[in-house]
C-alpha cells in the first residue's frame, strides 16, 4: 500500500495534535490557569515558547490545553453526530414510509434554522457546559448527516443487488449491514472528516462569542477572546489559535480525501 | 403556465408554513429545554421569592399555547415585546440595526457576488491549470480557518501594521456614505472572503457542469466560438444552479455576519444577539432568532423560485 | 486525391485514463486506421464497444471528447488535413462541412431553446444561408423526415417532442447546412424498435435526396447493411476487415466478421406444451401506487416447465411489470399467480421462502445486480447458505461446479464484481440464480446491455443449462431476434395488453395483427435490400387500404 505524500503529511500532523491533545498534561510545561510572569503578552522566549497572555499565563500551555479542550468536545460531537444521524438515516432509507416522512421533514424544519443561531437561541436557556456543548452541537449536526447517510443508502437501496436479496428472502438486518452498510462506508467516512472540521470551528466560533467552553479552562477560541484586545497594540497571541485550526483543518481534509479515493478504488477490485 | 404558478405558490405556501414551525421551534424550544428562565436570568443564590416575582412579571406561569399565540399577534403586527434587562422595546432597538446589518451584507454581497462567479468562470476556463489549482488551494485554506480568525488576521496586519482600515466600526447616520464605507471597509473584506470560496467552488462546480454537457459539446461541433457557446448555450442553463449557488451563500453570509459584527463591534443584529444571549435576554434572543431564520428561510425560497422559473420544462410544458 | 472527399490515413488516437489508485497516464485507444470516402457514399463503421468508432467519427470533425487526443495520422477534408489547419478553418469545417448527429438527441438539444433556433444555428451561423432561408430549408427537411406539423415543430422546445421525432430534428439539424459529410453516431440505438425503422427510413431517404456523403457509426451490423456502401469492421481500435457492403455481409474474410454477420443464428426448435405448466398467470391486473392507470390488463399466460416463454414488447408495453408482478415486488389488484401447484402470495412478505427459492431473477444490468463488495464466491454462496444451509468445504464444493457449469471455472472465486467483463457478469448472476435450484427463472433483458457477441454466448449458455438443470425461463425482451433464438412459447404486448400469445411458430406465422406485423416487420435483417422491401410492402399496403 502507497500512501500519497500529501494524505501522509495530513496523517502525521493530524496524529500529532491527537497526541499532543491525549498527553496534554505531561507535555505542558505549565499549569493551564497558572499565572507564570506578572508581565502580560511578554514575546516569545526561551522560557515562554510562545509568550504569555493576557493574564500572564504562559500562552503555549494554554494552546496544548486548549486543544485538548477542543479536539475532545469536536471529536465527541462528531461521534454523537455521526451515531444519530447515520442509524437513523438508514433506519428512514430502509423503513421509508411515514417513519421516512416524519423524520426528514423535521430534519428540513431544524435545517431551515441556520445552526449558529439555533446553538445560540438554545444556549440562551441551557447552562453552558462541556456535556451540554457536545449535546447541542452533536444533534443539530446529526441532521446533516443524516441527510447524507438516508440519500446514500436510499441509493443504494434501489439497487439490483438489494432487490435480489429482497426476493431471496434475506431479512432486514442482513440488507443494512451486509447488503446497504459496506457500500455506504466510504461516503460516510469522508464525510466524518468534514464533520469534524466543521465542529472544530464550530465550538470555537461559540468559544470566542462567550458561549462555548467558559474560562478558566482554555479552548482555541476562548483564547483568541482572551487574547483580541492585544491585536491592537500589535501583539498576535490572538492569532496563534488560526495556525492550529488551519493546520489541523487541512490535515484532516488531507487524510479525509484520501480515505475517499482509497474505498472508491477498493470497489475496482483488489488488483 | 398554469403548472409553474402552481409550483411556484406551493413552494411559497410551504415558505410561509417552514417559518411558521420555525417560530413554534424558536418559542416551545426555549420554553421544553431543561433550565429555568427566571433562575437564568439572577443566578443560582437569587431568593425564592425573587424568582416567584420573576416568574409572575414575565407571564411564566400562564398556559404556553396562551403566551405563544400573544407572541405570535404581537409580532405581526410589528410588536416584538419588551427586552427583559433593559426593559426597552425590541422592534425599535432592532428596527436600525437590521438595516446596519442588511448595509454590511448588501456591500459584502455586491462585491462577493460578481468576484465569486468571475473567479469560478477562470477556474472552469484554465481547469486544471495553475490558476484553477491556485484558486482551489486558497479556498481549502480559507475554509478552514473560521471567520473570527480572518477578521483578526486581517485586522492585525491591515489595521494595525499597515494602518489602512480602521478596525472599530461605528457607524451613525451624521456620516456620509463615503466615510461609512471606508470605516466598514475591513468587515466588508473579510465577509467577502469569507463567503467568496464556497461560492466560487460551487459556481465552478455548476458551470463546469453545463460545460460538460452534451449539448454544449453539439454547439462546438457546429463551429461556434467560445464566446457564442457560453453566451447562447451555456448561460441560459447557468443561470438557475448559479443563483441557487448564490443564495445558499447569502445565507452563509448572514451566519458570517454574527460573528464579524461581534469582532469588529458593528452596531448590527449580530452583536445584539450575542451581547443577549449571554445576558439570557429570552425576549430579543427569540426575536432575533426569528428574523435570522426568516431571512435565512426567503433567500432559500428566492433560489427555489428562480429555479423553477428558470425550467424550461415547467416554463413550455408540453 | 482530390475526387475523395474524406480520406484517413494511419489514425492514432490516445486518451488519458485515470485509474483511481493509480497515476493518470496516456493509452492509446485507435491504433493506425486508414479508409476513404467519396461523394455522396456512405460508409458504416462497425465494432462492439470500446472498438473506437465514435473516437474515429469525431475525429473527421478534429475533435476529441475528454481527454481524447488525436495523436497521430492524417485526416483529410475536401483536400486539406483538417489536424493541421488552422483554429477559424477548423470551425468552418464544423458545422459548415460536416455536422454530427448524436446518439442522444435529448441530450444533445438544448433544453432552454426553441428547436427551430438550434437547427438553423450552425446555417446561419456559418454564413451559408440568411436566416429566413434556412428556416425555409428546415421546415422542408423536418417534412421530408416525416416530421408532423414541418411548419410549427420548429417553435416547439425539444422536451415537447417524442424521442424518436427528437432524433429526427437532430438529422434536420445536422443537413440543414448543406454539409459534404454527416457523422452519424448510432443514431436510432436508443429507439424503440417500430420507431427505429421510421427513423432509419428518414435518414436513407435523406442522404439518396441531398446527395450528402455519411459515417454511419453502430454496433448493429444489420442495421448498418441497409444505409452503407462501405462497412469498415473495428475491434479494440483496430481495423479488422474494410471492404462494401455486399462483400463484408456476404462474404466476410475474418473470423471476427463472420462471428458478426452469424450472431442470432442460434437454432432452437419450439418444444410441445406439457400437461401442467409451471407457472400460470391468470387475468392479471396491476397498477403502481399513487396512479390511477392500469399498467397490466387482464394477462392470462402460461410457461411450461424446462420451456422459455418470451414476453416481447417496447418499452411502455408493461413487460418488466408483469416480471414485477410475478416476482411479488408489485401486488396485482385483480387476478391469480399459480406457480408449481399452488397460488403465490401477491405480497412478497406473505411468500414462502420454498415460494422465493423456486423462482428467481436475472436481471439486465449485471453491474448493478451484484453487490460490489461481495467476491463471487459469496455471491453465488449465499444462496447455497441461505436456501439449503451449506456451509465451509461443502459450499465451495458447489460454488466450483456452478462455475464450471458457466463456463468460468474455480480462479473466479475470489475476485470482484469490478474485476469481470460484462459477460462474465451475467454469467455470475445466471450461476447465482441456479444455485437455489430454481424451478423458473425470470431473465430480464439480460442480453440487452450486452454486445451481440458476448450476448449470443450468454443465450447458448441459457439454452445449455436449461437442457441439463430442467428449469424454465420466462424471458423478457424487446429484441424479436433474441425470442427467435430462444423461445418456446412467445406472448406480444403493447400498452398493457397481451395482443398476441402461443407457441413461437404460431406467433411468428401470419396472419398477423397489425401490432405484431409492425413489429415483427421493424426488425433489421441482416440482409442487403432488406429496408427497401419494407419501405415497398408499407407503401403498398397503404396504398391498398
Amino acid at each position: 500500500m502507497r500512501i500519497p505524500i500529501a494524505a501522509l503529511i495530513g496523517l502525521c500532523f493530524t496524529s500529532l495534535y491527537f497526541l499532543v491533545a491525549i498527553f496534554a498534561p505531561w507535555i505542558a510545561p505549565y499549569g493551564v490557569a497558572e499565572i507564570v510572569s506578572r508581565d502580560v503578552w511578554l514575546p516569545p522566549s526561551s522560557e515562554f515558547l510562545l509568550g504569555t497572555d493576557n493574564l500572564g499565563r504562559d500562552l503555549l500551555s494554554r494552546m496544548i490545553y486548549g486543544g485538548r479542550t477542543t479536539i475532545f468536545i469536536a471529536t465527541a460531537a462528531t461521534i454523537l453526530s455521526f451515531t444519530t444521524g447515520s442509524i437513523l438515516g438508514f433506519l428512514a432509507a430502509v423503513l421509508g414510509g411515514w417513519a421516512d416522512q416524519a423524520m426528514s421533514r423535521f430534519v428540513d424544519l431544524i435545517m431551515s434554522i441556520p445552526s449558529l443561531i439555533f446553538a445560540l437561541v438554545v444556549l440562551s436557556v441551557m447552562p453552558v457546559t462541556v456535556p451540554v456543548l457536545i449535546v447541542v452541537m452533536g444533534l443539530l449536526d446529526s441532521t446533516r448527516v443524516y441527510r447524507l447517510a438516508r440519500a446514500v443508502a436510499v441509493d443504494i437501496n434501489v439497487m439490483d443487488y438489494v432487490e435480489a436479496a429482497k426476493l431471496r428472502g434475506e431479512g432486514r438486518s442482513w440488507i443494512i449491514f451486509r447488503e446497504i452498510l459496506p457500500n455506504a462506508l466510504s461516503p460516510l467516512v469522508a464525510e466524518m472528516g468534514l464533520r469534524f472540521i466543521f465542529m472544530v470551528l464550530f465550538v470555537s466560533t461559540l468559544s470566542f462569542l462567550g458561549l462555548g467552553v467558559q474560562p478558566p479552562q482554555a479552548d482555541w477560541g476562548g483564547i483568541v477572546k482572551e487574547n483580541a484586545d492585544g491585536i491592537v497594540y500589535g501583539i498576535g497571541a490572538a492569532l496563534y489559535p488560526a495556525v492550529a485550526i488551519a493546520t489541523l483543518a487541512i490535515s484532516v481534509n488531507l487524510v479525509a480525501d484520501w480515505v475517499l479515493n482509497r474505498t472508491t478504488s477498493l470497489k475496482g477490485g483488489r488488483g | 403556465m398554469s403548472l409553474l404558478l402552481k409550483m411556484l405558490a406551493q413552494r411559497i405556501a410551504l415558505g410561509l408554513l417552514l417559518l411558521f414551525l420555525v417560530s413554534i421551534l424558536i418559542f416551545g424550544g426555549t420554553l421544553i429545554l431543561p433550565g429555568d428562565v427566571a433562575q437564568s436570568i439572577l443566578g443560582q443564590s437569587a431568593t425564592p421569592e425573587a424568582l416567584a416575582n420573576l416568574r409572575e412579571e414575565l407571564g411564566l406561569n400562564e398556559p404556553a399555547v396562551g403566551r405563544y399565540f400573544d407572541w405570535l399577534g404581537g409580532l405581526l403586527q410589528g410588536d416584538l415585546g419588551t427586552s427583559l434587562t433593559s426593559g426597552q422595546d425590541i422592534a425599535s432597538a432592532i428596527g436600525k440595526r437590521l438595516g446596519n446589518t442588511f448595509f454590511l451584507a448588501f456591500w459584502a454581497a455586491l462585491i462577493s457576488v460578481p468576484l465569486a462567479i468571475l473567479l469560478g468562470l477562470i477556474a472552469v476556463r484554465y481547469r486544471e491549470r495553475w490558476p484553477d489549482k491556485l484558486i482551489s488551494a486558497v479556498t481549502l485554506a480559507s475554509i478552514s480557518v473560521p471567520e473570527f480568525l480572518i477578521a483578526y488576521v486581517a485586522i492585525f496586519f491591515v489595521s494595525v501594521r499597515l494602518r489602512w482600515a480602521p478596525s472599530v466600526t461605528t457607524i451613525n447616520d451624521s456620516m456620509s456614505l463615503g466615510e461609512k464605507l471606508h470605516t466598514i471597509s475591513l468587515p466588508i473584506t473579510v465577509l467577502t472572503l469569507v463567503v467568496l470560496a464556497h461560492m466560487m467552488r460551487m459556481t465552478r462546480a455548476a458551470i463546469l457542469n453545463v460545460m460538460q454537457s452534451a449539448y454544449v459539446e453539439t454547439a462546438e461541433l457546429k463551429g461556434l466560438r467560445m464566446f457564442t457557446i457560453i453566451w447562447k448555450h451555456a448561460l441560459p442553463n447557468a443561470v438557475a444552479p448559479v443563483v441557487n449557488v448564490v443564495m445558499l451563500n447569502m445565507a452563509y453570509l448572514v451566519v458570517g455576519v454574527v460573528v464579524i459584527e461581534v469582532v469588529f463591534t458593528y452596531p448590527g443584529m449580530g452583536q445584539y444577539l450575542v451581547d443577549h444571549v449571554s445576558k439570557r435576554d429570552l425576549p430579543v434572543v427569540q426575536a432575533c432568532g426569528l428574523i435570522f431564520a426568516g431571512v435565512y428561510i426567503g433567500l432559500n425560497l428566492v433560489a427555489d423560485i428562480v429555479s423553477i422559473i428558470s425550467n424550461p420544462r415547467l416554463r413550455h410544458p408540453k | 486525391m482530390s475526387e475523395k472527399l474524406l480520406k484517413v490515413r494511419d489514425l492514432k488516437i490516445g486518451a488519458t485514463v485515470y485509474p483511481p489508485g493509480e497515476k493518470p497516464h496516456d493509452i492509446e485507444i485507435v491504433h493506425g486506421v486508414s479508409f476513404e470516402l467519396a461523394k455522396g457514399q456512405v460508409l458504416g463503421l462497425i465494432g462492439e464497444s470500446g472498438a473506437g468508432k465514435s473516437t474515429i467519427g469525431l475525429a473527421s470533425m478534429a475533435y476529441g471528447r475528454g481527454g481524447v487526443q488525436i495523436t497521430g495520422g492524417e485526416v483529410w477534408v475536401n483536400g486539406r488535413d483538417i489536424l493541421k489547419t488552422s483554429q477559424g478553418d477548423v470551425r468552418n469545417l464544423r458545422g459548415g462541412e460536416v455536422t454530427y448527429v448524436s446518439q442522444s438527441a435529448a441530450a444533445s438539444f438544448n433544453p432552454a431553446k426553441k428547436i427551430m433556433d438550434q437547427v438553423i444555428e450552425a446555417a446561419v451561423g456559418q454564413g451559408k444561408f440568411s436566416k429566413r432561408d434556412a428556416e425555409a430549408r428546415a421546415v422542408e427537411l423536418f417534412g421530408k423526415l416525416g416530421l408532423p406539423d414541418p411548419e410549427n415543430i420548429g417553435n416547439r422546445y425539444p422536451h415537447q417532442v417524442s424521442g424518436g421525432q427528437l432524433q429526427r430534428c437532430m438529422t434536420a439539424l445536422a443537413l440543414c447546412p448543406e454539409p459534404d459529410l454527416v457523422v452519424f453516431d448510432e443514431p436510432t440505438t436508443a429507439l424503440d424498435v417500430t420507431t427505429q425503422i421510421d427513423v432509419l427510413m428518414a435518414i436513407k431517404e435523406a442522404i439518396r435526396d441531398t446527395g450528402v456523403a455519411a459515417l454511419y457509426i453502430t454496433h448493429d451490423l444489420a442495421v448498418v447493411a441497409q444505409v452503407s456502401d462501405d462497412i469498415l469492421v473495428l475491434k479494440m481500435g483496430d481495423m479488422v476487415e474494410y471492404g462494401s457492403v455486399d462483400q463484408i455481409i456476404n462474404n466476410p474474410q475474418e473470423d471476427y466478421t463472420k462471428a458478426l454477420v452469424s450472431v442470432r443464428s442460434i437454432d432452437h426448435a419450439e418444444k410441445a406444451p406439457t400437461p401442467e405448466p409451471v407457472l400460470k398467470v391468470e387475468n392479471i391486473t396491476a397498477r403502481y401506487k399513487g396512479t390511477n392507470f392500469d399498467v397490466l390488463k387482464n394477462i392470462n399466460v402460461e410457461l411450461h416447465p424446462g420451456q422459455t416463454l418470451a414476453v416481447v414488447g417496447e418499452s411502455g408495453s408493461g413487460k418488466s411489470t408483469l416480471a414485477r408482478v410475478i416476482t411479488g415486488l408489485l401486488p396485482q389488484s385483480r387476478g391469480n399467480i399459480h406457480f408449481a401447484g399452488r397460488d403465490l402470495s401477491p405480497s412478497l412478505d406473505g411468500r414462502s421462502r420454498e415460494d422465493l427459492r423456486e423462482l428467481q431473477m436475472i436481471y439486465q444490468m449485471a453491474d448493478v445486480a451484484m453487490n460490489p463488495r461481495q467476491t463471487v464466491g459469496t455471491i453465488i454462496g449465499r444462496p447455497l447458505e441461505f436456501y439449503f444451509g451449506l456451509k465451509g468445504a461443502e459450499k465451495r464444493k458447489r460454488v466450483v461446479e456452478l462455475l464450471d457449469e458457466i463456463e468460468m471455472g474455480e480462479s473466479f472465486i475470489d475476485r470482484y464484481p469490478a474485476e469481470l467483463s460484462g459477460g462474465q457478469k451475467q454469467r455470475v448472476c445466471i450461476a447465482r440464480a441456479l444455485a437455489a435450484k430454481p424451478k423458473m427463472i425470470i431473465c430480464d433483458e439480460v442480453t440487452s446491455a450486452l454486445d451481440p457477441l458476448v450476448a449470443d454466448g450468454i443465450l447458448k449458455l441459457l439454452l445449455d443449462l436449461q437442457k441439463v438443470e430442467d428449469v424454465a425461463y420466462l424471458f423478457i425482451t424487446h429484441d424479436l431476434a433474441t425470442v427467435k433464438a430462444i423461445a418456446d412459447s412467445i406472448s406480444v404486448m403493447y400498452q398493457g395488453e397481451v395482443v398476441r400469445y402461443g407457441g413461437k411458430t404460431d406467433v411468428l406465422s401470419p396472419p398477423f395483427d397489425d401490432y405484431t406485423d409492425l413489429l415483427l416487420s421493424s426488425v433489421p435483417e441482416m440482409k442487403l435490400g432488406w429496408l427497401e422491401e419494407v419501405i415497398a410492402n408499407r407503401k403498398m399496403e397503404s396504398a391498398g387500404n
